[in-house]
């Protein structure tokens, strides 16, 4: 008896997990759907859902328009530029914090993430202002340190997290048998770190590949990475749902992929040190 | 060389001063053992000696050179830790040599000392296998070769022997003397375990509080105690402590008999008692006697084959020689 209702209970849970799952993934399979529409079809009412004549149009326009080798290049460099430069800042902080506390550590750290609270809309005319007086605007360095910026509260948490899992015994150990800070962080804390460190790249990449309100505003041409693609497909002409689709899905495809191949690293990054 | 002096250092966390001003001396080749009930500081005493805390004042003194503000990195000392603390994403071979890598020593050097060290503590199968294949004596035998690679001034030992099972425990104490008596160097060792302080040391530093209550040989300890605290520490089973009109008689507030030092007869002796619970080692036999006129029961220590029975009542008598008496203040009196 006890045994069916615990399976019966498995099958609803499964259920509904399948259904919020789908729920969440509907609009990429909508947009994936659609980019294999004809403009016409794209707009039809009521909208077809697999009965439509599958073409490969969108696509070739998309390609001709833009040049989507150079978008892709751009987010590919911000985002790994942005989360290389973050950790080098967060790996050290991180360390302190978690190994040197001191009185304020914990408020230092909750301030830090009370920034993420702050609309970034507030901050956007004095750093506009900075960029062009110090010549950032639309240039990839620019945006890998605004990038870095924004993410750096969120890969110093996820740091500081793993790195308290670490026993401070070994770090002793290290100091002990005659390692510099340097040889301690480098030969002892990353690599035993490193499934930490690899989370938290994963998911910072991810988030500065997301990231449209800052790529939109501080860049044009030169810089802009594919959420700028995305962008330029929604306006003036009028809607062009079919061909926005094709772009959106060329534009989330490789970060799809390497969450898809990296799920099982996310997950762990971020339920981390939730249950000891 | 490693002769290492405190002078009158002190240890603050906070507004908690967890060691008053405490001198000490251990000499070069010595092995002493801080020993103390848990919380008595003697683990902190050995982090401010490798460095790992700052002292709050006073000055610490190695080969004569003053190692106060010297990181524990260029204090030459090595230590074992309790949790072994050995890298877990490296091989025995490379834990070994980490020391060595981190002085620059050349690899041809660094594999000679790692073959002798796996030799000695018997690593040689283990050498590229990592610390999470190991056992509990295996982990503790590559801490060990980690500290003595490096030849260093003196080793710490930070109750290294605690997270291994009795038999396991035996066995490594044994080992570490016999490294010492190979080695002679200076070795301080930091345990609770009474019995470990007593067949290792050289110098026992017993503490309480912070405050060092007696330095000296294990028989020294053993058999002229200080105070009432290094008596009842000292020994195993404790030695018994008596207040009352049996100290009395010996001009005293408080009188101290081991129970070996008691002799048992079915007849006569100085005090009359019950036998309680009797304890069978098989070599020994320890006895719980209440005895009229004493207020807590006496432990008495007798051979492994004794014909006495719970309920049964014998005369005990103390070895007049072998009586420690106490003052008012709980200290010896001579």
């Amino acid at each position: 008896m006890a045994r069916d209702v615990t399976s019966r209970r498995k099958l609803i849970n499964t259920a509904a997990a399948w259904a919020v799952g789908l729920v969440i993934f509907f609009p990429i399979l909508w947009t994936f759907l659609t980019s294999f529409k004809s403009e016409a079809q794209a707009i039809a009412a009521p909208p077809l859902f697999l009965n439509f004549d599958w073409t490969l149009e969108n696509y070739g326009v998309v390609m001709e328009r833009s040049n989507y080798a150079r978008f892709l290049w751009n987010s590919i460099l911000i985002a790994g530029g942005s989360t290389i430069l973050g950790l080098l800042v967060a790996v050290p902080a991180a360390w302190s914090m978690a190994f040197v506390p001191s009185r304020r550590t914990k408020d230092i750290l909750l301030w830090m993430l009370s920034t993420k609270m702050l609309p970034a809309v507030g901050v956007l005319y004095p750093i506009y202002l900075l960029f062009i007086q110090l010549g950032l605007l639309d240039s990839r360095a620019g945006l890998i340190i605004v990038m870095m910026l924004i993410n750096l509260p969120i890969i110093v948490w996820m740091l500081y997290t793993y790195f308290r899992e670490i026993p401070v015994d070994i770090l002793e150990a290290a100091r002990m048998d005659g390692a510099s800070l340097k040889s301690e962080i480098l030969y002892v804390l990353t690599p035993m770190a490193i499934p930490g460190i690899a989370s938290t790249m994963l998911l910072n990449f991810i988030l500065a590949w997301n990231e449209a309100f800052w790529t939109l505003n501080l860049t044009s041409v030169d810089a802009a990475p594919l959420t700028a693609f995305i962008a330029s497909y929604s306006s003036p002409e009028g809607l062009f749902f079919a061909k926005l689709s094709a772009a959106s899905t060329m534009a989330i495809a490789p970060i799809l992929i390497l969450g898809w191949f990296s799920q099982k690293q996310l997950v762990r990054g971020l339920t981390f040190g939730a249950v000891k | 060389m490693g002769r290492i002096t405190l002078d009158k250092i002190t240890k603050k966390f906070g507004d908690v001063e967890v060691i008053p001003p405490l001198d000490l001396t251990i000499e070069d080749g010595e092995f002493v053992v801080f020993v103390g009930p848990s919380g008595c500081g003697k683990s902190t005493l050995l982090r401010l000696i490798a460095g790992l805390e700052d002292v709050s004042g006073g000055e610490i003194r190695i080969d004569g050179s003053d190692a106060t503000m010297v990181p524990p990195a260029k204090r030459g000392l090595a230590m074992v830790f309790q949790s072994y603390a050995l890298y877990p994403h490296m091989s025995v071979r490379k834990n070994i040599a980490f020391p060595l890598r981190m002085a620059g020593m050349s690899p041809a050097e660094q594999d000679r000392r790692i073959t002798a060290a796996a030799d000695v503590l018997n690593l040689t199968d283990y050498l590229d296998r990592r610390p999470g294949q190991l056992s509990g004596g295996q982990r503790q035998r590559v801490a060990i070769g980690r500290a003595i690679v490096r030849e260093p001034a003196a080793f710490l030992f930070d109750e290294p022997l605690s997270n291994l099972d009795a038999a396991l425990r035996v066995g490594m104490r044994l080992e570490i003397s016999e490294l010492h008596k190979r080695l002679q160097t200076t070795m301080i060792y930091v345990t609770h375990d009474q019995v470990e302080a007593m067949t290792m040391a050289d110098k026992i530093v017993v503490l309480r509080a912070g405050l060092i209550e007696q330095v000296g040989s294990p028989l020294e300890l053993y058999r002229a105690p200080r105070n009432l605290f290094v008596a009842g520490f000292i020994g195993s089973p404790k030695m018994n402590l008596i207040d009352g009109a049996a100290a009395d008689k010996h001009d005293c507030k408080t009188i101290g008999i081991r129970p070996e030092h008691i002799s048992v007869s079915p007849e006569s002796g100085d005090w009359k008692g019950t036998v309680g619970v009797s304890e069978h080692l098989g070599s020994d036999t320890f006895f719980h006697v209440t005895c009229e006129g004493i207020a807590a029961p006496l432990t008495v220590r007798v051979g492994g084959e004794v014909d006495v029975k719970y309920g049964d009542t014998i005369w005990l008598r103390p070895g007049p020689e072998q009586i420690h008496r106490f003052d008012q203040n709980g200290l010896r009196i001579a």
